[in-house]
Order: C-alpha cells, then structure tokens, then sequence
C-alpha cells in the first residue's frame, strides 16, 4: 500500500497510469477511507494521552514541551482533584449498582407480564433517553428546590447528584436487559420448575445466569455514562465536586496535566474492559 | 361425561390404580375454549397418547397436567390427589418439552442433574443417578458437554433423561420428536417405547401424528375442538372409529351415507343394502354414514356387501395400488395388494367391490363425511 507503487509508473506515462491509479484507488478507497475514519475517531485521544505525559511552562497545558513521569506520580497534586475523583466513583458505583437493580426488574415485568399501562411505562422508560440532558437538569433541580415546600427537604449535594444519575441510567439499563429478556425462551423456567426449583431457585439458577451478560453490560454502561456526566450533575450538584465538573471549574484558570492522567487512566480501564471481554467470549466461545 | 378406558382385561379399577383422572377439566382463554370439560382416566404404567390436529387442545390439555396452564375448571388428580391448585414443583411429574429446553449454561451432567439436587440427592448417589440415566438413553460419556455441543436427536435424548432421572409418577412428553427427521424419528419411537417398558412409568404423549400415536401408545385419546372424540387402543380407533372425525384423522376412510333400515342393514343413498354388525348400529335410527377401511374391500364378488362402479383414478405405490371408484353412492378408494404381476385395472373399467359385514363401522352423518 505504500505510495511508490504508484507514484513510480506515473512519471512514465499516459492514459494507462491514470486507470492503474483509479484501479488501485478503487481496489484501497474501503481501506484508505476507514483508516482515516480510525484517526479521525483515535487523535483527540491520542493527543489527550501524549499530553499526559508533557510538561507544560505555565498553567495551560497546550503546547508540547519536555516529556515527564510527573504527573503520573503525582497525580492528585491539583487541590480538589482527588476528592472530585472520590466523589465522581462513589457517585458511579451506587448509582449503576441501583440502577442496574431497578432496571433489571422494570425489564423483567415489561417483558414478561401483561399490565395496565405497560406501554406507557415503556414509553416513559424511553423518555430520559430522548430528552435532552440540559431540560432534565434543570427539571430535577426545580424538583428538588420545590420538594422542600412539600416538607421533603433534600438539600443539594451527593443524593441529589445520587438521585439524578440513578434516574437518567435506569433507562439504559432496562433497554440492555431487555433486548436479552426478549430472546429468552421461557420454556427453559417452566423446565426448571418442571424439574422441582421453585419461583426463586428458577431465577437464581436459570433466568440470572441466562441474562447476567446483559446485568454486566448495563452496570458498565451505567457505570461510564455516570462518571461521564456533567450537564445533570451540574444543575444538582450543590457545592459538591465531581470530577467533570472539576475540569470543566479548573479549565477556567488553568488546565493542569493531572486531568490528562486521570483521562488516560480511565480511557485505559475502558479499553481493559473492553479487551477483558473480548477474551473471555473468545474463550467461551472456543471450550463450549 | 367421563369416557372410560376400553375394557381393561382386568376387572374395573379402583380409583387408586388410575394415576392422572381428569374431571371436567376446562380451559378458557379470554373468549376461547381451549380445553372444554375434559374428563378422562390413564392407567398406571400405561404409554398414553393425546392425538389431534393442531389447535384442539391436547398441548394445553397436557400443559395443565403439568402446572404451567391453570385450568380455568374442574380437577387434575394425580394418584388420587388434586394437584389443579399446586405449582409444577410440587407435582410429581416430568415434562420433555418440544424445544427440549435443556439449560444452555449448564454441562450436561448438570442439566440431567437438575432435579435431583433440587430434592437434596448429593455425591456418589447423585453421579450415579445421573450416570445410570444418561446410560438409558445411550449417551453416557457425553456429561461434559454443553447442550448446544449436541445433536438434535441427542438433545433430545438428554431432555429425556433429565426427566427420567427423578423417576417421576407420570411423564409428559409434549411432541418431543417434532424437530427430529423422519428416520431419527422413527428411530426415537422405538426407543421411548422400550425406555418406558424399562423404567415402567406412565407415559402422556401429545402428538399430532396418527402414525407416531398408534406405534407407540396403548392408548390413544383423539381430540377435536376442546373435545374428547374417542378414546380407545390403536387397533379398537381404526378399527370402529365412532365419529366421522375420528375415521378420517387415522387413515383413509370410506364413508357412505345411508339410513338406517334395520337393526343391522342400512340403505345407501342409491338404494344398496348394507349388513352392519347389529353392535355397531348401537340402536341408531335415521341418517347414519357407514364406513369401510379402503384395504376392507375386495375387487370382485364374495362378500355380504357389494357396491359396484367405475374406476376414475388409479395410482401404483408399489405394495399396493389405489382406486378411486365413482359409485352411486359416492366415491370409493380401494387399496389392492400388487401381491402378483399384472392384473392392473385400466380408468375407465366398471369393478365390483366387496366387503365383509365385520368390517363396517358407522359414524354419525355429519357435514366431516367425505
């Protein structure tokens, strides 16, 4: 694929170079077109993981300049960034935990019982999915201020951010579980009751193990689209400091290579993951 | 309403001797009677067969015996027990089901397994069991495997087995040999029936295959719409089937409407005479169709009853050949063994037909006569 293939018989001549170039073009445009579609996609990462490593002259850390270990060693140097990373986790885990759980059960009766008003609970299952993230934000903050008129006072801070996220995620998980539940043959629960388990024992034996693929994917995505948020979170978030509304305070002022190690990082646990997963279904895959 | 089990050699049972009794068993799904008052008795140890078209009841029939359906009325009793209430783990059967449902995440040694350790059967006893059922159905070794590392046939094999292994009171089969092709089937046929000699348990069979009904059962129901339309051995349902339904869904049938002339002679619509086995008529009166196997009837003279037309159609299929005669009375399809060269008669020719008064049947005229 090099380019010397054919700028060689170019200089040489005429009308039959040009159809060996659109021949070759024809044959590479697939490959040339994804390869450019890859750097399109990678380079804002790459560049995010290179600068990582710089060593910037002033607060901005924009321009390239000496490689260092620095920031990775000290990576919570930055006041703040340690505690918004805490609280950013903290936030992820509960709310994807919760979320996951709900979602799971909200999938399971849509799926497989049929009740008044199970259309509109999918439509409204579906609503947080398309409605954008600045009208939810502001619509749970006039929630949470007017709540305290009902005598309900939750004050803005880590249950409200809790709250907000586990809201926006329950949907992603009911749409990842479902897709797995629609599949699933129900022949194989009357089996196991058939076969003397009990309601609970069938589902601890039969139907979670069957879905638990889909539990995993939904608390991952749970997971990153909560750590990732900052317009919801921001609207309810109080004093409190989660890590993108950290970036987004600090890069008034300063942007510290810190939040390129930290973005790296979890850029690396994603792609672990990812990999993870990719391994084990091969290997399943193989010894099944 | 409740139809009784042909004459058993022995004397009537007693209720405890029958293992499933169903009593007006009803099932209705929102407007649509599925199952309607169904009663009926299956022996101990019997190979029983719920036959019919798709559609008349016999899958939900056998999905309430198993507890998946609740019957809208009436009472399943299982040894005696009314088990209608009760969920399908606390019921004392089995079921292999038509996907065979074998659990995609567990080996196979789990999957056979299943049952026993959800009664607490643990260890060596438990691998023993397990190991003795795979042996019955001829798979053992295979304990390892996942199921999708299968065979159809032995898929279906281990389904088997893994409802067999908790030596249940009665076992369901819900047309287990749907999915399998025509010589695994066959195949399969004599293997369940050899396997439920051998373990001895009564056996309920749904099936819309009249072939695979008569070689396996003892007894076969034949179901309509809901309904029972008979009940009775292989050989008693080809033999007298007593509706024209029954007549026309195991194997071809000749049916000739008549009335009734006697208390053993009915009068075919062209006049013709036909002697009946006064048993058969049963006292009826008025329209009655009589009935003849195509196989019951002879070219020529000889017997009691004669009817004689033109052949419109003939077709050789090796052992035998097939007419189809115009009679005044209707068309009539005969069946003639190829047991010499030759002799075969052209479209066209009139034939005589003959037929012994034994092997008439009647049925109830009924819009089903063909």
């Amino acid at each position: 694929m090099s380019t010397a293939d054919i700028t060689l018989p170019t200089r040489r001549s005429g009308a039959k170079t040009v159809a060996q170039l659109l021949a070759f073009v024809r044959r590479h445009v697939l490959t040339v077109y994804s390869l450019l579609f890859f750097l399109y996609l990678m380079l804002p990462i790459g560049v995010v993981i290179a600068f990582s490593f710089n060593h910037p002259t002033g607060r901005f850390n924009y321009r390239w300049r000496q490689f260092t270990w620095d920031n990775w060693l000290h990576w919570n140097a930055v006041p703040g960034i340690q505690s918004a990373i805490t609280l950013s986790l903290e936030i992820a885990l509960f709310a994807s935990i919760v979320a996951t759980a709900l979602g799971t059960l909200i999938a399971l009766a849509l799926v497989r019982y049929g009740f008044r008003g199970r259309g509109v609970t999918n439509l409204i299952i579906f609503l947080p999915l398309s409605t954008p993230e600045i009208v939810l934000g502001a619509s749970l903050a006039t929630l949470f201020l007017h709540s305290t008129g009902y005598g309900v006072s939750i004050p803005f801070g880590f249950w409200t951010i809790l709250i907000a996220h586990i809201m926006f995620c329950v949907s992603f998980a009911v749409v990842t579980v479902k897709a797995r539940l629609i599949g699933f043959d129900r022949h194989l629960e009357e089996a196991a009751m058939d076969l003397g388990a009990n309601e609970w024992v069938t589902f601890r034996k039969v139907t979670l193990p069957l879905i638990a693929p889909a539990i995993l994917a939904a608390l991952l995505l749970c997971f990153a689209i909560s750590v990732d948020d900052f317009v919801v979170t921001y609207f309810n978030a109080g004093n409190r400091v989660t890590f993108p509304i950290f970036v987004w305070g600090a890069a008034r002022v300063a942007t510290p290579p810190q939040i390129n190690v930290i973005g790296t990082a979890i850029f690396a646990v994603a792609v672990t993951c990812m990999l993870g997963n990719v391994f084990l279904q091969n290997r399943r895959a193989k010894t099944a | 309403m409740t139809v009784e089990a042909a004459p058993p050699p022995e004397a009537p049972a007693a209720s405890a001797e029958y293992d499933i009794r169903l009593i007006g068993l009803t099932k209705r799904f929102d407007d649509v009677v599925a199952v309607d008052r169904i009663s009926l008795d299956i022996d101990r140890g019997h190979f029983f067969a719920l036959l019919g078209p798709s559609g008349c009841g016999k899958t939900t029939t056998l999905r309430m015996i198993g507890g998946f359906e609740e019957p809208t009325e009436g009472r399943i009793e299982l040894g005696g027990v009314d088990v209608a209430p009760l969920p399908p783990y606390k019921r004392d059967v089995n079921t292999v089901f038509q996907s065979y449902a074998l659990f995609p995440h567990l080996s196979i040694f789990e999957n056979v397994a299943f049952g026993l350790r959800r009664r607490g059967v643990k260890g060596g006893d438990l691998r023993k069991r397990v190991i003795e059922s795979l042996e019955l159905v001829g798979l053992a070794g295979l304990e390892k495997r996942k199921p999708r590392q299968l065979s159809g046939g032995q898929q279906q094999r281990i389904a088997l087995a893994r409802a067999l292994v908790n030596r249940p009171r009665v076992l369901l089969l819900d047309e287990p040999l749907g999915a399998l092709d025509l010589k695994l089937r066959k195949e399969m046929q004599l293997e369940l029936k050899r396997i439920q000699h051998e373990v001895g348990i009564t056996f309920v069979h749904v099936t819309h295959d009249q072939e695979e009904a008569m070689t396996m059962a003892d007894r076969i129901v034949i179901m309509n719409g809901g309904h029972i339309e008979q009940l009775g051995t292989p050989s008693g349902l080809y033999e007298q089937p007593r509706t024209a339904f029954v007549a026309g869904f195991l194997g071809v049938s000749n049916l000739l409407e008549g009335t009734v002339a006697g208390e053993d002679r009915v009068t075919l619509t062209d006049g013709t005479a036909v002697q009946v086995p006064r048993n058969v008529l049963a006292g009826r009166t008025g329209t009655v169709s009589i009935g003849v196997r195509p196989e019951k009837l002879r070219i020529g003279g000889g017997e009691a009853n004669s009817l004689a037309g033109t052949v419109t159609e003939s077709a050789y299929i090796g052992v035998s050949t097939q007419y189809i005669l115009d009679t005044p009375a209707g068309p009539v399809t005969v069946y003639v063994q190829n047991d010499r060269t030759g002799g075969q008669v052209a479209t066209g020719e009139r034939l005589t037909l003959s037929w012994s008064p034994d092997s008439t049947f009647v049925v109830d005229a009924e819009e089903g006569a063909q």
